[in-house]
């Protein structure tokens, strides 16, 4: 299929975590009581953050970047 | 406590990506092998996480948690001698046959190895069941959003009426689901579940962190529960002394052996996710792969059950709540709250005068306990991915089980493939329309639910003994194995007509011909109303086979163990060798059973 489905996710993936990590620092601390004092939304929004860009780079070189040289070295699919 | 506007936007910013995947998928979508199979194109990984992500539905999330908050580690059984032995199986032994045979479908499999009337069975009783399971998924993602109260808010702001929050949740994940799959067939299902996947990870992982950072890590779980919450093997020597009320021998073979295999290794739902693979050899890692994460499951979905029944009694958190009405309800146990009628708001008591609690709400007010707004929305997105993951396998496997084995063999045989492209979509349309039709059903009778559960599992259960004779026994026929089906779905019935748990009334739990035996649970007569079945069905199956005339050898070619070439897998790495990772993956869960035994 001519969509590689790490793309997306890594989209998703990254915007989440802006919006966590953004929301994390200017939200009031008085929020995170109820999570253990943590302040989760920062935590986990880098998380998030590093886990969608793992995802959109792979996605982009499996999709854009030169074909990986197949080491059996078989034909190409197309 | 409340949803604020990042919730909202982080559950738009996930419809907007399913909606989008679909819309983005759909110029692929050419011919019907393209929209029912995806085009056998999709690499391993993917369909690995597609195969488990089809399972995730609101049975696993909502129901594994409220397993553990009752049944307590004991329900990791499930995963470490249920679902992983039977996954390892059908990736290295049953694999070949469904890639290899080019069937499009489990039925069709059936068609090619026994009979026309042997698929027929199975397609009508598989199509049934499917179109139920995703109503109840529908019914089930409807009551949390009423119960959770989290719709209440907005619906007061705009005026409508509170009741159309359940008819809202029921069309909005119909809508959706629908939307995606009629744009993109089976891959933007696999391409939605694998997204579904990582949320349902995200949005559980700081849920189970924040939990058992709060009740002490492990060993304050174990201070708050005591042992027989947190063993799985200790115990088992007799059904009175653990909590599922089994023994060993019942648990491993009826929930091991016969209900695991049969889930795993013959429904279409998950087996076609394999099927949408890019080779045989990614056909047969697929249940490989999705075993790892599977086997470690049970720390994200029973985990956060155990958390909630383990914390200090309190009242359970209410979201945007009616102003002012705080309902003083019964205390249960931790944040699992009593269950109440619905019908009368009073507690729902057991056969002793002791109110039941509702375990189903374990894991929603855990999220709701410890997530401020924010990573809240992601949460609930999380819940909402599961259910709709699990509505989306049943319609993916309606639409192609009507398309193929239903539609094309007895209703129009023979038109072109683009007929059958445009019946796949109109499948999608009707099959999510019959889904609603089931949810409502469900608000109204209860007890049809119940019961249609119960037909099911009668069906279910003797399966197994159809596949494993089929795949490896060349002298197995037709007739034997649709008699075989039949009087092991009959078994079933009679066993579960002539027995009864403990402390249930004669009827839906049972005996409702008359008791000759008593099961300590619920969960030991189901084990063995299974093996009842199986054997039955194993049985019957051989004797009829043995009387009838043996099937060509020739026909069974690609279909049998023995008349099959083994693949050739000579020139792959040995990670990708599907008997090095199907011992792997058995090491690593005798080793899960043993920590924690």
């Amino acid at each position: 299929m001519g969509l590689d489905i790490r793309l997306p996710i890594g989209m998703i993936f990254t915007i989440f975590g802006i919006m966590l990590i953004v929301f994390g620092v200017f939200s009031n601390p008085a929020l995170y009581a109820q999570s253990l004092g943590i302040n989760i939304n920062l935590i986990w929004g880098l998380v998030l953050l590093a886990f969608g860009a793992v995802m959109l780079f792979l996605g982009a070189r499996a999709m854009f970047g030169p074909r990986p040289a197949d080491p059996q070295g078989r034909e190409p699919r197309h | 406590m409340g949803l604020t506007t990042i919730d909202w936007v982080i559950m738009a910013v996930y419809f907007a990506f399913v909606l989008g995947i679909g819309a983005a998928l759909k110029r692929y979508m050419k011919t019907s092998a393209d929209f029912f199979l995806a085009g056998r194109s999709i690499p391993a990984w993917v369909c690995g996480l597609a195969f488990i992500s089809a399972n995730l539905g609101a049975q696993e999330v909502i129901g594994m948690g409220a397993s553990g908050a009752k049944y307590g580690i004991l329900t990791s059984h499930f995963y470490w001698i249920g679902a992983i032995p039977a996954m390892v199986f059908v990736g290295i032994f049953m694999m070949p046959f469904y890639y290899g045979s080019r069937a499009r479908s489990v039925p069709e499999y059936l068609r090619l190895r026994f009979d026309e009337k042997t698929r027929g069975l199975n397609a009508i009783s598989f199509a049934t069941m499917t179109i139920f399971s995703s109503g109840i998924s529908m019914y089930a993602m409807a009551k949390l959003i009423q119960t959770l109260h989290f719709l209440d808010a907005p619906f007061r702001h705009f005026g409508i009426p509170q009741a159309w929050i359940f008819h809202t949740g029921i069309i909005v994940s119909a809508l959706v689901v629908l939307t995606y799959i009629y744009l993109g067939g089976l891959t933007s299902a696999i391409y939605n579940e694998v997204l579904q996947f990582f949320l349902i990870v995200a949005g559980f992982i700081p849920l189970v962190w924040l939990g058992l950072k709060n009740v002490g890590g492990w060993s304050g779980l174990q201070a708050a529960l005591g042992p027989s919450y947190m063993h799985s093997w200790v115990g088992l020597g007799s059904p009175h002394t653990n909590r599922l009320g089994v023994e060993w021998f019942g648990l491993t073979m009826g929930l091991g052996f016969v209900l695991s295999f049969g889930y795993w290794c013959t429904d279409f739902l998950v087996v076609q996710r394999a099927m949408a693979a890019d080779s045989m050899a990614s056909a047969r890692r697929t249940p490989l792969i999705a075993a790892v994460p599977k086997m470690l499951f049970p720390l994200l979905v029973i985990l956060p059950g155990l958390i909630a029944i383990a914390l200090p009694r309190q009242p359970p958190p209410i979201l945007n709540g009616p102003q002012g009405s705080a309902v003083a309800a019964p205390a249960g146990q931790g944040l699992i709250p009593v269950k109440l009628d619905a019908t009368t708001g009073q507690p729902v008591l057991d056969n002793s005068g002791h109110p039941q609690l509702d375990y189903d709400l374990a894991v929603p007010n855990l999220l709701l306990h410890y997530f401020p707004t924010g990573i809240l929305g992601l949460g609930l997105t999380a819940l909402l991915a599961s259910f709709m993951s699990g509505m989306a396998g049943n319609v993916t496997a309606f639409n192609t089980v009507w398309t193929h084995d239903i539609y094309e063999p007895y209703i129009r045989p023979n038109a072109g493939d683009a007929h059958y492209l445009m019946m796949g979509r109109l499948a999608t349309i009707f099959g999510i329309a019959l889904s609603i039709a089931g949810a409502y059903l469900a608000t109204r009778f209860n007890n049809i639910m119940d019961m249609l559960q119960l037909v099911f599992a009668f069906v279910n259960a003797p399966l197994f003994a159809t596949f494993l004779l089929g795949m490896f026994w060349k002298r197995a026929t037709g007739h034997g194995a649709f008699m075989g089906l039949l009087s092991g779905t009959l078994a079933a019935a009679v066993h579960h007509a002539l027995t009864i748990p403990a402390e249930a009334i004669p009827g839906v739990k049972g005996g409702w011909l008359s008791v000759l035996h008593t099961y300590p649970s619920e969960m030991a007569q189901n084990f063995w109303t299974a093996i009842f079945a199986w054997t039955t069905c194993f049985v019957v199956t051989i004797l009829v086979s043995l009387v009838t005339t043996a099937p060509e050898e020739s026909r069974l070619v690609g279909l049998v163990y023995s008349l099959t070439e083994r693949p050739q897998e000579g020139n792959l790495g040995w990670y990708k060798r599907p008997g090095y990772l199907g011992a792997v993956i058995l090491g690593a869960t005798v080793l899960l059973n043993f920590i924690f035994r």
